[in-house]
């Protein structure tokens, strides 16, 4: 989507110069931390004491990422981030296909068939994204304790399905509104209702859309910290809650390898997401930018 | 008539999980919450209704002030220099450079990564004792000193260079988007009447990306408003109460010190702050809208 225009320039100048070493420092604060964490989790503690993070490691040493992964202690319970792991996958994929299909419904009303009220019930849910957290918590945890979803799986699924809805809608909304109408119009006169135009024509028109506010849900419930800590509960805890337990609440020495081992788990799969899908991830950013 | 009534049904229908959602979570829970913010709750909700008590008491909360002027502070140079920093990249990458995507991609992947993730990073680059500082004193500058995360007037600025380490990427991908949509015959123009290349980016192309900041500075301040994981996974609000944020004091009084009340009542004045910082920026937006539609 994005292209440099005309020919590059060809003689070296002094601000060139100046250009590229400005590009290449910048590059240097934005990758060294990933370098570092990575060269940590694959040296031992001894070598670890010598205070030399920028160093690469006299020999690669993988028993860091095999305590991160099953043996790594949060506390008195050493079980690593494998359970968060599975975890954070039973319940994200739920979240996400959940979400991204109401999405998707939504935006297909809201832009096609414009049910009364529409326009206010989209503006609610826009402003609905502004509201900080903290103000839906605590109802939120009384609702749902009464209801005996709370400290559940399927109660975390459903937080994560509710607090995304504005996203997936405004992400599905905007899509469908570049559509044609005649599209849909023809599909009227050729006497198709609501859900056989949606599942028929809609939904496959809309792949290049799931496939964005996928990727974005899916970043996105994965990274989450705050509902996770407050919704999961003990058996279902995320990966990234479990992850800040077992760096943050050592008790005795840290061992800073298998900390960052254990961080690049937990980072890896929306980085894999990241790296795979390049322009796609871009595209989600300007989509969902566009209002805020 | 009945044709039109029929086929608004089947749309309704369709939205009812929405409108239970935003009805009943959204206000739902706002109502709810803002309610027991003017009650004495500790533990329990009680209806013992003691007016603006909480409110008044907060203000007098050491720990919330500390909070919230970290939050102003935070906010401030994050939002800014998340916005500066993102504009030079993105200004850098304009100017039909070599390897431009691999720069992109270098520069975009930490906001890929969760606030967990990059408290925990940071929280070990900025080690004390065997962190970047104990590296760059090995290499002979032993007056180096890098110890924001132990330093109590320093801290908050840690927390500020790791977020910003995030989010500038962001900022560089809209802005770029922004200026390879300006019509690059005003560049030939103005090479043409001999102005300088930083005048051009000043006077030419910055008001042009109006949008563009505006997009990038709303998702930016929304998350300010949020931050909490950042801070409880590098700091966890230390040394002390120096990178206490309104978020984390909010959690604090809900889920560990039971004080219902007065945690209601921080939420409230964090969505009233939110209300702040948004109405003027969307008032502006209506304002536009409305002169665009009169002049077309």
């Amino acid at each position: 989507m994005i292209h440099p225009r005309g020919p590059r320039p060809t003689q070296i100048t002094v601000a060139r110069i100046g250009l590229y070493a400005f590009l290449i420092s910048a590059a240097l604060f934005f990758a060294v931390p990933l370098y570092v964490m990575i060269v940590t989790s694959l040296k031992t503690m001894d070598e670890i004491r010598l205070g030399q993070i920028f160093a690469l490691p006299l020999r690669l040493d993988f028993t860091a990422w095999k305590t991160a992964w099953a043996g790594a202690c949060a506390g008195s319970e050493c079980t690593g981030v494998r359970m968060g792991f599975l975890n954070s996958v039973k319940i994200t994929v739920p979240a996400v296909v959940i979400s991204v299909l109401i999405g998707a419904i939504n935006g297909y009303a809201l832009s096609f068939w414009r049910p009364k009220a529409g326009r206010l019930m989209f503006g609610l849910l826009m402003a609905g994204a502004l509201v900080p957290y903290q103000i839906f918590l605590y109802p939120l945890v009384r609702a749902m304790a009464v209801m005996g979803f709370y400290n559940s799986l399927g109660g975390i699924i459903l937080v994560h399905v509710l607090f995304g809805l504005p996203l997936v809608t405004l992400l599905f909304r905007n899509y469908f509104v570049t559509i044609p109408e005649e599209l849909f119009k023809a599909a009227r006169v050729d006497g198709a209702g609501f859900w056989r135009i949606f599942i028929e024509i809609m939904l496959p028109m809309a792949l290049p859309m799931i496939v964005v506010a996928s990727m974005f849900q899916f970043t996105g419930i994965w990274n989450d910290f705050l509902l996770g800590v407050v919704f999961a509960g003990r058996d279902n805890l995320p990966m990234t809650v479990q992850l800040n337990n077992i760096v943050n609440t050592t008790m005795g020495e840290r061992n800073y390898n298998v900390n960052m081992a254990a961080t690049i788990l937990t980072a890896i799969i929306p980085l894999a997401i990241y790296f795979l899908s390049g322009r796609w991830f871009v595209r989600g950013i300007a989509a969902g930018a566009v209002k805020g | 008539m009945k044709r039109k009534h029929k086929r608004s049904k089947a749309a309704l229908i369709a939205l009812i999980p929405t409108w239970a959602a935003v009805v009943i979570v959204y206000l739902g829970t706002m109502v709810w919450s803002v309610t027991l913010s003017f009650t004495n709750s500790r533990l329990f909700p009680s209806w013992n209704f003691v007016g603006f008590e909480q409110y008044s008491k907060l203000f007098q909360t050491a720990k919330w002030l500390v909070s919230f002027q970290n939050l102003i502070i935070f906010g401030v140079l994050y939002v800014f220099g998340c916005l500066f920093v993102g504009f030079l990249l993105a200004a850098a990458l304009d100017r039909k450079v070599r390897f431009e995507s691999a720069f992109r991609t270098i520069f975009l992947y930490p906001y890929a990564m969760s606030f967990v993730v990059t408290g925990l990073i940071w929280q070990w680059m900025m080690n004390p004792t065997l962190g970047v500082q104990a590296s760059v004193r090995t290499l002979g500058w032993q007056g180096f000193t890098f110890d924001w995360i132990i330093n109590r007037d320093l801290a908050i600025y840690a927390v500020v260079i790791a977020a910003l380490w995030q989010g500038a990427g962001l900022v560089m991908i809209l802005v770029l988007a922004g200026m390879r949509g300006i019509d690059g015959e005003q560049w030939r123009a103005a090479r043409i009447d001999g102005i300088p290349v930083w005048r051009t980016y000043v006077s030419i192309i910055l008001p042009q990306l109006t949008p563009a900041f505006a997009a990038a500075g709303t998702l930016l301040s929304m998350g300010v408003i949020k931050t909490y994981d950042i801070v409880v996974a590098l700091t966890n609000g230390g040394p002390g109460s120096a990178t206490e944020v309104p978020a984390k004091f909010i959690m604090d009084n809900l889920f560990q010190r039971q004080n219902l009340g007065l945690a209601t009542a921080a939420a409230t004045v964090l969505l009233l702050t939110v209300l702040i910082i948004v109405t003027p920026f969307r008032y502006a937006q209506h304002i536009r809208a409305r002169r665009q539609a009169g002049t077309l």
